[in-house]
């Protein structure tokens, strides 16, 4: 077993008085792909921001414990946010990319640090989105506005769009839950090559995408992780009553 | 027989129904009226502002490109003296100038209310804005002509009176207006950008610039545009300090008119039908075929730059 990429360590966070996260223990170990399941308003969503700092632009929230990425506290005051998101990227459940075209969709994080060099952004640009499986659908269209294209092909703009900047870790949000189920699969199998290079972190609903697509499944419930373990244990014979409850989809 | 009085009760026409017509009469006949009178308004001007040029025989040429304004006399060349040019460029002077320095005021202004501090945005925004717009233009031109003017003839020299100032009194009249509509398409722009920015690993001000103000564009674009046709249509304050000589401005400070400077003022002056009062109209003319032009240019931004949802 490799070390952990991320850890959290006695995560707690509140918003305003309402405490969402009771302290949570997770390693993430690098080149899986774990999966975040619970039911509705568990935390899940919560806890993937807490991952690149995207709760810090909430008002009222206040963060106890540790998350660690590599050895590195993300929440000591040296650590840079904009280091910080390059490294640990973020797809949203909702395909969100800019009203901007395809190229400057995916140039975008790496113009913003202070790439110029045309022939290297096309390389990235073409590179990206064929991690993404998406070029093939756009590359005669590079130009044009990224919302013309379907909602599954903007999720794999998006997808392609953090991978531009070469981040280690991708947090996933849900990331196909607006989609139809052959978008979804053309982006589980993306998700399935991407984690040979990536470490992969995905919330989602969809209890038989967590068992096809991860290594290691993290059960929420409210605000508290039940169970943490490989997918194939989780899905076939957890420890816990409640989990075993949940999947079997007894409740949820 | 119970079904029949229910069939023929289906069959009359209900009181609702009635007023329903009713209701729906009364306002197509209220925009009908609208449609006449806002029709009649341009056929009449435009009958009037083109017999200068067909009854009175003025050459286009003379009207859009002489210097000479003083209609009923001929130039030293012999035309008659209703160029117009000097008033055109006075109205397209002064309407630039302040859109160009409104502008850039305007966007500070509304990124700092929405994206900056929301909160006291919001406290002040309004009611300033009501309150700037609010303001009659007799009072911005009498302010203007007891500061501004005297600011600008100690400071640039001249008499004050130009289009220096023209520009300084429109700017504060249209700010309000280009600030409003840009905060509105500030903050048409979707949070869920925003957030992909910054996760991206943008700063704030990244974000800001190179989303947030790229994607409300055509939203500013609009707001500069309606800022301009509002000062390019505003009489009375222009009029008290711009100093009101039909002559080519040579410099910002020199004594200029514009096309409603010279309207305002000469309009009681002349007599219907003579060659004075249809030079007039057609300074009239020009100055709604520029506002419907103005509108035109909101649709078409509108329609180019819509988000698409
Ligand atoms: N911005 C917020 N302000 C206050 N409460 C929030 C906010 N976001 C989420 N919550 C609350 O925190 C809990 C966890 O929410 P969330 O992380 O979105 O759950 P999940 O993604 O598992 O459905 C819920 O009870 C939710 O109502
Ligand atoms: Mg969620």
């Amino acid at each position: 077993m490799s070390d952990p990429i991320i850890t959290a360590d006695n995560l707690d966070l509140y918003y305003g008085d309402f405490q969402a996260l009771h302290g949570i223990h997770l390693d993430f170990e690098p080149h899986q792909i774990s999966a975040l399941i619970g039911p509705s308003g568990c935390g899940k969503s919560t806890f993937l921001r807490c991952l690149n700092r995207m709760n810090d632009m909430i008002d009222g929230v206040t963060i106890t414990g540790m998350v660690k990425f590599h050895d590195q506290n993300i929440y000591s005051p040296q650590t840079n946010l904009v280091d910080l998101r390059k490294e640990i990227g973020m797809v949203f459940q909702q395909p969100n990319p800019f009203p901007f075209s395809v190229y400057d969709n995916i140039t975008y994080g790496l113009r913003i640090a202070g790439v110029r060099d045309k022939q290297k952004l096309d390389e990235i640009v073409e590179r990206s989105l064929k991690q993404a499986a998406v070029w093939d659908e756009v590359k005669d269209n590079l130009y044009d506005n990224a919302l013309s294209f379907s909602g599954g092909q903007q999720q794999r703009i998006c997808i392609a769009r953090v991978l531009a900047v070469s981040p280690s870790v991708i947090l996933m949000d849900e990331p196909t839950s607006a989609l139809d189920p052959i978008s979804s699969a053309k982006i589980e199998n993306t998700l399935l090559e991407l984690k040979k290079e990536y470490t992969i972190i995905i919330v989602t609903h969809n209890l038989q995408q967590a068992s096809r697509i991860s290594d290691k499944t993290a059960f929420f419930m409210e605000g508290r992780v039940v169970e943490y373990d490989d997918t194939s244990k989780m899905f076939v014979n957890p420890d816990n009553k409640q989990t075993e409850d949940y999947v079997s989809g007894r409740f949820g | 027989m119970q079904n029949q009085k229910l069939a023929k009760q289906l069959m009359k026409k209900s009181k609702t129904a009635r007023y329903e017509r009713f209701g729906h009469l009364l306002s197509l006949s209220a925009l009908l009226l609208i449609m006449a009178i806002v029709l009649g308004i341009i056929v009449f001007v435009a009958t009037k502002g083109l017999s200068t040029f067909f009854n009175d025989h003025i050459s286009f040429k003379d009207f859009f490109t002489g210097t000479l304004w003083n209609p009923g006399t001929k130039t030293p060349s012999g035309h008659q003296a209703v160029g117009a040019l000097p008033m055109i460029v006075g109205s397209f002077l002064v309407t630039i100038l302040a859109a160009v320095v409104s502008t850039p005021f305007a966007i500070g202004t509304a990124v700092y209310m929405t994206e900056i501090s929301p909160k006291r945005g919001a406290k002040i925004l309004q009611p300033v804005t009501e309150l700037l717009v609010g303001i009659p233009s007799v009072v911005y031109g009498f302010i203007g002509l007891s500061v501004v003017v005297p600011f600008v003839r100690n400071t640039f020299g001249g008499s004050g009176f130009g289009i220096l100032s023209g520009t300084f009194v429109l700017f504060v009249m249209i700010l309000p207006t280009i600030v409003s509509m840009t905060v509105d398409s500030l903050k048409s722009v979707p949070k869920y950008y925003r957030q992909a920015s910054l996760a991206l690993g943008a700063t704030k001000w990244q974000t800001i610039w190179k989303v947030v103000l790229r994607a409300a564009t055509p939203g500013i674009l609009t707001a500069v545009v309606f800022g301009m046709a509002r000062a390019f249509g505003e009489a009375l304050a222009v009029q008290m300090v711009i100093g009101n000589a039909a002559l080519m401005p040579h410099n910002l400070v020199s004594p200029a008119s514009t096309l409603t400077s010279v309207l305002t003022a000469g309009m009681g002056n002349t007599v219907m039908g003579s060659l004075q009062n249809d030079a007039l109209w057609s300074l009239a003319l020009v100055l709604l075929v520029m506002s419907l032009f103005f509108n035109l240019l909101v649709h078409f931004i509108g329609r180019k730059g819509a988000f698409k949802k």
